[in-house]
């Protein structure tokens, strides 16, 4: 369905995307993985014929983004990073507008529009001005904008930034929803996104092309050893950090126990295992046979960074701490 | 053709969904009636002056009270164009829904056309109101209404120029203000080039007045149809919409 091939996008003074290839099947989300300014929008403003790249080809749905970009369009929906509203319309103005410039008209439009309108759930803001929307109702509209003509691939710029845990979890839902009849690329720097929507990734670094790979291939590649955050409670008095870590460290199959914080006298650790091992057990079971409670217990997300130093092991600059962009999972 | 018309149609929705229309109407509305009353004030009293020296030579309401408004009213226009332009490509560009007109399978010149016939159908409207105006000596007497046509079209002839350089220049920066008044300062350009001829008369002096719009729209306002001057108007159009399309090709590349 799109094919990009050593695509290159040179601004005045920076490279934003650097000979990145690669190739997405039809019915597929993938997810398109990065950091801030990594290039993930360039290259999905290359593909949506918004920008023409400085070398480099992308075909999508069989047609050249630079010959062809009439045809393109016709095939691509783009939601934008900042849903593309004009504040003065109403919604059904907006939708109506945006069919008509898509090529749509007369009772198919109509149709289209109320489709769309259902599968976004917009129905209860028709009328309403979009300058007058919340931010969840604005991001709605933008991807009834991007599927109105019912196009074969569907580019989404981070759909659920900025949105409201549960706003997140419907449009994660919508847009899996939409898989299958359409061919999806949704970008964002969240590896959970990814690994709760998408089937395959891609992921880029500062312009580059770091990993391409399905979803579960790439979570077994960087989970071989997994990662688990252990909190421990004192049953009575104080909680000695250095022998707590000593009786984890001594359970089979941990290969590294690192102390995190303390909090309210209850200690956290971060605590690696060997690959191919399951500690949990015994790890649960250690703390409570040596007379503490265990807090808690589960797999540590991986962040961004960990995973681009995993990746990119080559330059192994060692010491950096973990931000916590992925957070607890 | 149909995505010019979807566009415009969606343009001047936006035009008269805001202030901007009515605003611009308004104060249009005001200073044409202005002007109008003055020409016509001036016009009946020199009536009654010439009648009470027992003089009879005819007066003609074309020339007297026709001619100085609509050259007033081209005079005005240039100030009502920044207005209507500055917003065109600028806001686009600023709110970000740029993004949407270019990944929509419509042409780059599609675009252009639409907003741009918007632009020159809200000007129509606005100088429909100085045509009530005019409209009140059919009432009270027999003005030659071919002149007042002719006119009119070299007003509107006028106006698509100038909306097309401001067109262009509305693609230049994502600010509305830098848009509306680089366009200001470019229709005062155009109509004081005129001036310079009060004073010199060497060739540059003359290629200077002949670039100003004054100039050209002098004999429409008399009622006089020359290709030369409608040439230089259309031409105007042209090469402000050109330079349109080529400032959104290179927004591209940029971007």
């Amino acid at each position: 369905m799109i094919q990009v091939e050593g695509l290159t996008k040179r601004y005045a003074r920076t490279v934003a995307v650097d000979n990145i290839s690669f190739s997405v099947e039809k019915g597929k989300i993938v997810g398109f993985l990065g950091p801030n300014g990594a290039g993930k929008t360039t290259t999905m403003r290359v593909l949506t014929c918004f920008m023409p790249p400085t070398e480099g080809t992308a075909r999508v749905a069989g047609f050249d983004v630079m010959q062809d970009p009439l045809e393109v369009k016709k095939r691509v929906g783009y939601l934008p990073e900042n849903p593309p509203l004009y504040p003065e319309m109403e919604v059904v103005e907006y939708l109506d507008f945006v069919g008509r410039i898509k090529g749509l008209q007369g009772a198919e439009l109509k149709r289209r529009m109320d489709e769309v309108s259902e599968r976004c759930a917009i129905t209860d803001v028709q009328t309403k001005l979009l300058g007058k929307l919340s931010r969840g109702y604005r991001q709605r509209v933008g991807l009834a904008q991007a599927i109105i003509h019912n196009p074969d691939v569907l580019i989404l710029d981070e759909p659920t930034a900025g949105l409201d845990p549960k706003q997140i979890n419907e449009t994660r839902k919508l847009i899996k929803g939409l898989a299958g009849d359409h061919t999806i690329i949704l970008s964002t720097h969240i590896l959970p996104e990814v690994e709760q929507t998408c089937q395959d990734v891609i992921i880029i670094n500062k312009g580059r092309l770091v990993a391409t790979d399905s979803v579960e291939n790439l979570t077994h590649r960087l989970r071989g050893a997994e990662v688990l955050a252990v909190e421990v409670a004192p049953r009575d008095g104080a909680l000695d950090s250095d022998e707590v870590s000593r009786r984890l460290a001594g359970v089979d199959g941990v290969s590294r126990v690192e102390f995190r914080e303390g909090r309210d006298g209850r200690l956290r650790f971060e605590v690696e295992t060997a690959p191919g091992r399951s500690v949990r057990g015994d790890l649960a079971r250690a703390v409570v046979e040596s007379g503490w409670d265990l807090h808690e217990l589960h797999a540590a997300a991986m962040s961004l960074e960990e995973i681009f130093l995993q990746l990119t092991a080559a330059e192994n600059e060692a010491g950096e701490e973990p931000a916590g962009e992925g957070g607890a999972a | 053709m149909r995505n010019v018309l979807v566009i415009c149609r969606k343009e001047l929705n936006s035009y008269f969904a805001s202030p901007i229309a009515y605003g611009l109407m308004a104060f249009f509305a005001a200073i044409a009636g202005y002007f109008f009353y003055v020409a016509t004030a001036i016009f009946v009293a020199r009536g009654m002056e010439s009648m009470m020296m027992g003089r009879s030579f005819p007066m003609d309401v074309n020339e007297w009270v026709v001619r100085p408004v609509l050259m007033n009213v081209s005079v005005i226009g240039l100030f009502l164009i920044p207005m209507i332009t500055m917003r065109l490509f600028a806001e686009e560009k600023r709110s970000g829904t740029i993004e949407l007109l270019a990944t929509s399978p419509v042409r780059d010149i599609e675009i252009i056309l639409g907003k741009w016939l918007a632009a020159v159908v809200l000007y129509a409207c606005i100088l429909a109101i100085s045509a009530l105006d005019i409209a009140v000596l059919f009432l009270y007497g027999e003005p030659d209404l071919k002149p007042i046509l002719v006119g009119y079209l070299g007003l509107l002839l006028q106006g698509a120029a100038l909306l097309a350089i401001g067109t262009f220049l509305s693609t230049t920066t994502r600010n509305q203000i830098i848009a509306g008044t680089a366009t200001f300062a470019v229709c005062l350009l155009l109509w004081v080039f005129d001036w310079i001829t009060a004073y010199e008369t060497s060739t540059w002096a003359k290629v200077m007045s002949y670039m100003s719009v004054v100039t050209h729209f002098e004999s429409f306002a008399k009622g006089v149809m020359d290709s030369k001057d409608a040439i230089y108007f259309i031409t105007v159009a042209f090469f402000g919409l050109f330079l349109t399309a080529r400032s959104l090709e290179s927004l591209r590349w940029r971007a």
